[in-house]
């Protein structure tokens, strides 16, 4: 291209290949290794996108993540859209498109910059004093009109086609950062045999090397050395390198969250390559060198594109071989700055001036630059800049005043006010920071845990000690891991860089009492007026500043922003900054994927599913499934043509006229087993068990200690010292965790040994009066006859040739069985009963039949008709209390006060007055249904459904004393029409119970 | 997430090895079906809640599946000590101070 | 005062907003005052200003160790609705409604109570039925709370994923039109600014370290970290704190103090237009003012006062989210944080006299309280002043905790079958 600012002989890709992308439409070239920021600057574009509040034009600031105005949209398809991309980070592949945002039409005429003109309406915290008249419009107009102008960019509307991945790792020494300062100390580390994970989100290591033109070490130039070391660490069996890789929050006990970005900068990435990959490391020592972010200038339009950090501006020079303009200006209050105007300057590119805040500024670096042909304007402020869209001259007068003004033409401006350590996760840590008032930032103070923090974050500004400081602490963290002494020795520095201190809030022409706008949060367009408008408001913390302004809050999350605002508030307040305080930093340090942190768990990895060793059965008989927590079970089997009512009555019929299959397994199974088996139950369940027969089952019942009921199920007795127990489907892991809890903590005298067999049985039941016709057959080694085997037995023989425990028991009311068999042998025992049931007229059924079956009984489902607030005496079930009982869990419980109380809601039948009405399940019960709202509720319908073999509809509620209303009629008011219901018993079908035994 | 020491297995495994069950040495009382409804409330509801040392139980659940005690400071998080379930409150902490 | 208008801020604009007066004063604490709060936080800023307005009394102080607003009102997701089950629930929480829709008109302070609507996913047979359940309850009860059938859920909000093949398909939703959202830091603001103007001194900075209690029992006044300050009234509204504070005046609570975190996404153009919920699936949603995605997440299991928790609980919060809509992948998490909730045996709060003559205590609020807020402060205003509950708190006693007459809304959906 011919305008490009792309500089032969600089940076360090000049011979990657070309790399095509377009940016609105627009079609570019740059060059692989570049970013999407470097490439639009080496084609003169500076204008990227628009601010959060003003919809102001921005430019690039940074060359890094702490990037706050150059968001843009990447595009990979329509199904990989990405929205508020930083430039300044994202790679350029060949092939990408990116878009601008928050704009309309478009980036160089926005609509939207109106709201600049009206900025004055717009002051911190305008929203809360307006739009609340008319009371209603803030609903319907107001609101949707400020969510329309706010957000950034726009959301994905498809599903995302890229996968995600997680590892977990351990290490010895983590070291986060590959500046100098961490291959130093990863180095260290390294050398004495630990494990050692060296992390840095840069494509490459080397950290502030990339632009540090200046540093020697060990005979090379920085960057040189930085790639030798980075070659040698990944070449260590014991040293994992990982870079593109953030480390985002530092958790409990040195865990950290790293994510890795796998693809974003490829051109076509594999199928099989995830997009991102979460990693989650325990490490025995972490070595924080997270390094320092430059600070901007804060001065009137310090926002126009074309002013950037002047470390940035150096970095594109230097890595990228870009030059930022060709006429630049620097306005700095510090001497890093220097170093950028002169590597500009050897690079060819004019500049036009250095404007110094400070009266006097000394030393080598600025001999040097004196030397070069710069001319210094020391003592004086940038106080005005030209250009719309972009800088095209600054306005420099005396920082004291006066009329003493002079306007220099530039197209870019390189701005330095010192460097803020990067001190997150150190913070994140929940390390105490402490206010170093000499060099004016926050530094780690105390430690919280084992961590140490080196380099830049640590406020180290020369390289060589940062060097010696890396190194010491990289062999004491290997050391107290368990490593041994090192072998290398440590890296000698031979030139150094010095970031001397800066200047900390608005420089002068933006103090207090202006009224220009000096940007102190771009993103979120914060200037110092809003700061001071805020600590004028009352707000004294600097939390309250933050939330009142939104200073910090945006997607940079105050990374360039944070100090300025914070020394703003405290001069404003006339206090010490520490005493002002410093907001808290919270994970993550630069904004993480969704999909990085979901990883696999999506879709069917979601949660797992639970199968039953009869599932495939039901899947190839056309079962319909529902969820019932993980397990998926087989609702009803529809044939051709029926519906689900139609085929639920078939199955309810068949199963009360032949028989019918259930695949009961998910029911939870628990062996309790030991010398004191029965003592145990005794504990905790309200039955009693000493003097059941082995061979026989009782119906348990358990309570929580509070007294109320928590599950049930059958239990069978199968030797004196051993019980098999069922739970409810969703009880099988809490009441295996309830016994385990009360066996190892409150009972442990007592020898008993649990074991969950929920997974180890799969369950048929076989109900119906065909019953024993069915299994007949197939069953050995047991009698099953009647007088042999009643009701509520159990017995262990041969079913189809393998292990049984067969039960005799009934959830329908009908004699029935359950065949327990090994897991493994479920579906062929269940082929075998299929055949059998055949011969008779059988069906299978699934758990809507069984429930209706199980309600036409009267019998209870604990989580339905109880729930969390029913008492045994509610649910109608005092028998199944042992009166004799001195002890078990829930005995005082549900003695107290409130429970024993008269009125409380008991289970009762409902009869509609017409048969044909179905209550709705959840359906509340007044006792007058005339009564004005809000209405006295007596009750609620927990069960209900048409019950064809009773020929009408029935119905379980809890209502009010209910066990006293028998007879009486009730109303169920619904939206449309008030139901009559009569109460009744709970059991609408063979109310005898001759059924069970056929 | 959290490391926690097992003190039968003897060694730290991550959190979600582990589940938190509430407050430790609050014994059942052996007369439960006599105590009265203060004492039940007691027993049962109220809780020390504390800002600082805490004794509290972990089960191992999905590792040896054991009941067990830990101390640990609700400020920072960090344990200071666990010990099987069964044995007395510890008198002394190592590293705390009175 | 100084009113809020549009016409005051084109005023100020006219001369780079100078005028504008400082929300609420910063006074040093006076020796005594007729009632101290302590906690800073929606509700407690709340019970003084009713108690101000309400009540007729002005001398008060509210008592603050950090700075107001930075506890769980300012940490929480801001999600309002009243479609509880029992009636007691529905009562304290309707009232609250009732009152937040004309709050910013009451305080002169624009809350940006939102009412998008909060929907309620159900995923399983069993969830229908407790929804059902509550709707019909709700509908008896007068608050509002409709069922929806996943089509018309997906209508409601349109980037929700229904597809019959999901993990947890959706099955329906409950939705409560009147509920949505508020601006959380403008409710304690608000509160501070509309108090402070009737009187109220609200004192930040000023741990309580002591209650101090008279031979007779009854409270004399606070220890603070500014000395002592006297009052025969002493209302503790200190969320996650509640434990330690009440300990200080010898009562010891039913409750428990655990960490809960939430995050929010980076901002983005409008894309979910209401408040979204579903407890089985563990995740509830909506989307800021401002564009970013505001996200809850659970409680981690273990006591703390560390406002921090475990990556893995937000890890599982995003599972949910990116399940409900998978669009979302390619978000970004922007900034995530923990509050520490105060949580009772039955998940209902405690608003009561106590024990101790003189003191209140509003507590146990657990990962909902925000809602509450205007509701919970008008009536503990009302127990504070008239040393008597208000027949809507009047059930959330100290007591049921012996008695068992509990409010337990987690039970009344249990885990089923």
């Amino acid at each position: 291209m011919a305008d490009s600012f792309r500089i032969s002989g600089a940076g360090r890709f000049s011979h990657a290949k070309t790399a095509r992308f377009t940016f609105d439409d627009k079609p570019y070239s740059g060059i692989e290794g570049d970013t999407l920021a470097s490439a639009l600057l080496a084609n003169g574009v500076h204008l990227v996108g628009r601010s959060f509040k003003y919809h102001r034009p921005r430019g690039i600031l940074s060359a890094g993540a702490e990037e706050p105005n150059a968001l843009v949209g990447i595009h990979r398809d329509a199904a990989r859209k990405t929205p508020n991309v930083r430039a300044t980070v994202q790679e350029l592949y060949d092939g990408l498109t990116a878009v601008s945002q928050n704009r309309w039409p478009s980036l160089s005429f926005d609509v939207g910059a109106v709201n600049d003109v009206a900025s004055p309406f717009f002051s911190a915290g305008f929203y809360y004093k307006t739009f609340m008249w008319p009371k209603a419009a803030w609903k319907s107009l107001y609101e949707p009109k400020i969510r329309e102008a706010a957000g950034l960019g726009v959301s994905p509307d498809q599903p995302d086609p890229d996968h995600y991945s997680a590892r977990f790792a351990h290490c010895e020494v983590l070291v986060l950062g590959g500046g100098a300062a961490g291959l130093a100390a990863a180095l260290a580390a390294a050398e004495s045999g630990v494990r050692v994970i060296l992390v840095d989100e840069q494509a490459e290591l080397g950290g502030a090397l990339r632009f540090e033109s200046a540093a020697r070490i060990e005979g090379q130039d920085g960057w040189t050395w930085a790639q030798g070391i980075a070659a040698r660490l990944k070449a260590m069996p014991n040293v994992r390198v990982l870079t593109r890789t953030t480390a985002f929050g530092y958790y409990a006990q040195n865990f950290v969250g790293l994510t890795e970005r796998v693809t974003d900068h490829l051109s076509s990435p594999g199928m099989d390559q995830p997009r991102e990959r979460l990693w989650q490391v325990r490490a025995r020592r972490v070595v924080l060198a997270t390094g320092a972010i430059e600070r901007h200038m804060v001065f009137a339009d310090n926002d126009r594109p074309g002013i950037m950090l002047a470390s940035a501006a150096r970095t594109y020079l230097n890595h990228y071989g870009v030059a930022v303009g060709r006429n630049v200006g620097v306005y700095t209050a510090n001497d890093s700055a220097y170093a950028a105007a002169l590597d500009l300057k050897k690079a060819g590119v004019n500049v036009a001036a250095i404007v110094d805040l400070r009266d006097n500024p000394s030393g080598d670096l600025i001999d040097q630059t004196r030397a070069a042909g710069i001319e210094i304007h020391g003592g004086r402020a940038v106080v005005s800049v030209g250009g719309k869209l972009r800088i095209s001259s600054m306005t420099v007068q005396p920082r004291t005043g006066g009329k003493n003004q002079r306007t220099i033409p530039v197209d870019a401006l390189l701005m330095s006010a010192g460097w803020t350590p990067s001190v997150h996760l150190f913070s994140q840590s929940r390390g105490k920071v402490a206010f170093n008032e000499q060099v004016k930032r926050f530094l780690p103070g105390t430690y919280a845990q084992d961590c140490i923090s080196i380099g830049g974050c640590n406020g180290t500004d020369e390289l060589s000690t940062c060097m010696d400081e890396a190194y010491a602490a990289g062999l004491k963290a290997a050391k107290d891991a368990g490593g041994k002494t090192a072998k290398a020795a440590k890296p000698k520095v031979e030139a150094d860089e010095v970031w001397s201190r800066g200047m900390l809030g608005a420089a002068p022409g933006a103090e207090a009492g202006t009224t220009v706008k000096a940007f102190v949060d771009f993103q979120n367009d914060v200037t110092a007026k809003d700061i001071r408008q805020a600590v004028h408001e009352g707000m004294r913390s600097i939390e309250h500043v933050k939330r009142f302004t939104t200073n910090g809050m945006a997607t940079d999350q105050g990374k360039t922003s944070n100090m300025h605002g914070l020394a703003i508030a405290a001069d404003e307040l006339s206090r010490a900054i520490p005493e002002v305080g410093l907001t808290t930093f919270r994970a993550p340090y630069t904004p993480v994927t969704f999909g990085s942190i979901v990883g696999h768990a999506r879709g069917s990895l979601f949660d797992p599913t639970r199968r039953t060793a009869m599932h495939d059965w039901a899947e190839r008989n056309g079962a319909a499934f529902e969820d019932v927590g993980q397990w998926k079970r087989a609702w009803y089997f529809p044939r051709a043509g029926e519906d689900m009512h139609a085929a639920v009555n078939r199955e309810c019929v068949t199963v009360r006229k032949t028989a019918g299959l259930f695949d009961a397994s998910t029911l939870g199974k628990i062996e309790v087993v030991g010398p004191d088996a029965a003592a145990f139950m005794e504990l905790l369940y309200t039955n009693p068990w000493q003097k059941l027969d082995p061979g026989r089952c009782r119906y348990g019942l358990m309570l929580r200690e509070d007294g109320f009921i928590y599950d049930d199920g059958v239990v069978g007795r199968l030797a004196a010292d051993r019980f098999h127990v069922t739970t409810t489907t969703g009880g099988a892991a809490r009441v295996m965790n309830h016994m385990e809890d009360y066996l190892q903590t409150e009972f442990p005298h007592l020898k008993v040994w649990l074991t969950s067999t929920s997974e180890q049985w799969a369950v048929i039941a076989v109900q119906g009066p065909k019953s024993r016709d069915i299994i007949a057959p197939l069953v050995e080694g047991i009698d099953i006859s009647d007088a042999a085997m009643p009701h509520m037995s159990v017995r262990e023989g041969k079913i189809c040739g393998v292990p049984t425990r067969l039960f005799r028991m009934s959830f329908s009311g009908e004699r029935g069985f359950e065949v327990n068999v090994p897991a493994d042998y479920g579906e062929t025992v269940w082929e075998a009963l299929w055949a059998e049931g055949q011969k008779h007229g059988a069906c299978a059924y699934g758990t809507e039949a069984m429930h209706i079956l199980r309600a036409e009984k009267g019998y209870i489902i604990v989580g339905q008709d109880t729930d969390g607030t029913v008492t045994v005496n509610d649910a109608g079930i005092d028998w199944a209390i042992g009166r004799k009982k001195t002890d078990f869990v829930g005995i005082r419980g549900m003695k107290r006060p409130d429970l024993v109380a008269p009125g409380r809601k008991q289970l009762v039948g409902l009869k509609t007055k017409d048969p044909k009405v179905v209550l709705e399940e959840g359906a509340q019960i007044v006792a007058d249904p005339n009564q004005p709202v809000p209405m006295t509720m007596i009750g609620h319908v927990t069960s209900s459904y048409w019950s064809e073999n009773c020929g009408r509809s029935i119905a379980l509620a809890l209502v009010a004393g209910g066990r006293d209303r028998m007879g009486e009629t009730l109303h169920v008011p619904m939206p449309d029409r008030t139901i009559e219901v009569e109460v009744t018993g709970t059991v609408f079908f063979d109310e005898k119970g001759e059924h069970l035994n056929g | 997430m959290l490391l926690i020491r097992c003190p039968y297995c003897e060694e730290e495994r991550p959190e979600l090895e582990f589940r938190n069950a509430g407050e430790a040495h609050v014994a059942r009382p052996a007369d439960i079906a006599a105590i009265s409804d203060e004492d039940f409330e007691a027993f049962f509801f109220i809780r020390s809640n504390p800002k600082g040392i805490i004794y509290e139980r972990w089960r191992h659940i999905h590792g040896c599946a054991r009941f067990f005690n830990a101390v640990r400071d609700t400020v920072s998080d960090k344990f200071v000590m666990t010990y099987k379930a069964g044995e007395p409150k510890p008198k002394k902490l190592p590293g705390v101070a009175k | 005062m100084k009113k809020y208008s549009v016409f005051a801020i084109a005023r100020e604009a006219m001369r780079g907003h100078k005028g504008w007066e400082a929300q609420w004063r910063s006074p040093e604490p006076k020796k005594e005052y007729d009632v101290i709060i302590v906690g800073a936080g929606g509700h407690g800023l709340g019970t003084a200003y009713y108690l101000a307005k309400e009540h007729g009394i002005t001398n008060i102080a509210v008592l603050e160790k950090g700075w107001l607003g930075g506890g769980n009102t300012g940490r929480n997701t801001t999600i309002i609705r009243s479609n509880y089950l029992y009636d007691e629930s529905a009562g304290i929480y309707d009232h609250a409604l009732k009152l937040w829709d004309g709050l910013s008109q009451d305080l002169n302070y624009n809350v940006m109570y939102s009412p998008r609507g909060v929907m309620m996913l159900a995923h399983n047979i069993h969830d229908v039925q407790v929804f059902k359940r509550h709707i019909h309850a709700n509908r008896l009860n007068g608050v509002d709370n409709e069922w929806l059938t996943p089509e018309q859920a997906k209508a409601y909000c349109p980037p929700l994923n229904i597809a019959a093949h999901a993990r947890y398909p959706v099955m329906g939703a409950a939705l409560q039109r009147r509920g949505g959202t508020a601006r959380h830091d403008a409710v304690a603001w608000g509160y501070a600014r509309a108090a402070s103007a009737r009187g109220v001194d609200i004192i930040q900075n000023c741990e309580v370290t002591g209650i101090k209690r008279a031979a007779n029992g009854a409270v004399t006044g606070v220890e603070t970290s500014k000395g002592f300050i006297g009052a025969k009234k002493v209302g503790v509204v200190a969320s996650g704190h509640s434990s330690v504070l009440m300990n200080m005046a010898g009562v010891r609570m039913p409750l428990e103090s655990y960490p809960l975190q939430a995050l929010v996404s980076e901002p983005v153009k409008p894309v979910v237009p209401c408040v979204v919920m579903s407890n089985t699936v563990h995740a509830y949603i909506s989307q800021s003012d401002k564009g970013e995605l505001v996200i809850g997440a659970g409680t981690d299991q273990y006591i703390s006062y560390s406002q921090t928790g475990g990556l893995h609980i937000l890890e599982h919060t995003l599972d949910a989210i990116c399940e409900m809509f998978p669009i979302f992948t390619r978000m970004k998490m922007l900034r995530s944080w923990g509050g520490i909730v105060d949580v009772t045996p039955d998940r209902s709060p405690i608003l009561a006299k106590t024990p101790v003559k003189g003191l209140y205590v509003n507590c146990g609020w657990g990962t909902g309280g925000f809602k509450a807020t205007p509701g919970s402060a008008d009536v503990f205003a009302h127990t504070i002043a008239r040393d008597e509950p208000h027949k809507i708190n009047a059930p959330f006693t100290l007591e049921r905790f012996r008695t068992g007459r509990l409010i337990d809304e987690a039970a009344a959906a249990a885990v089923a079958h």
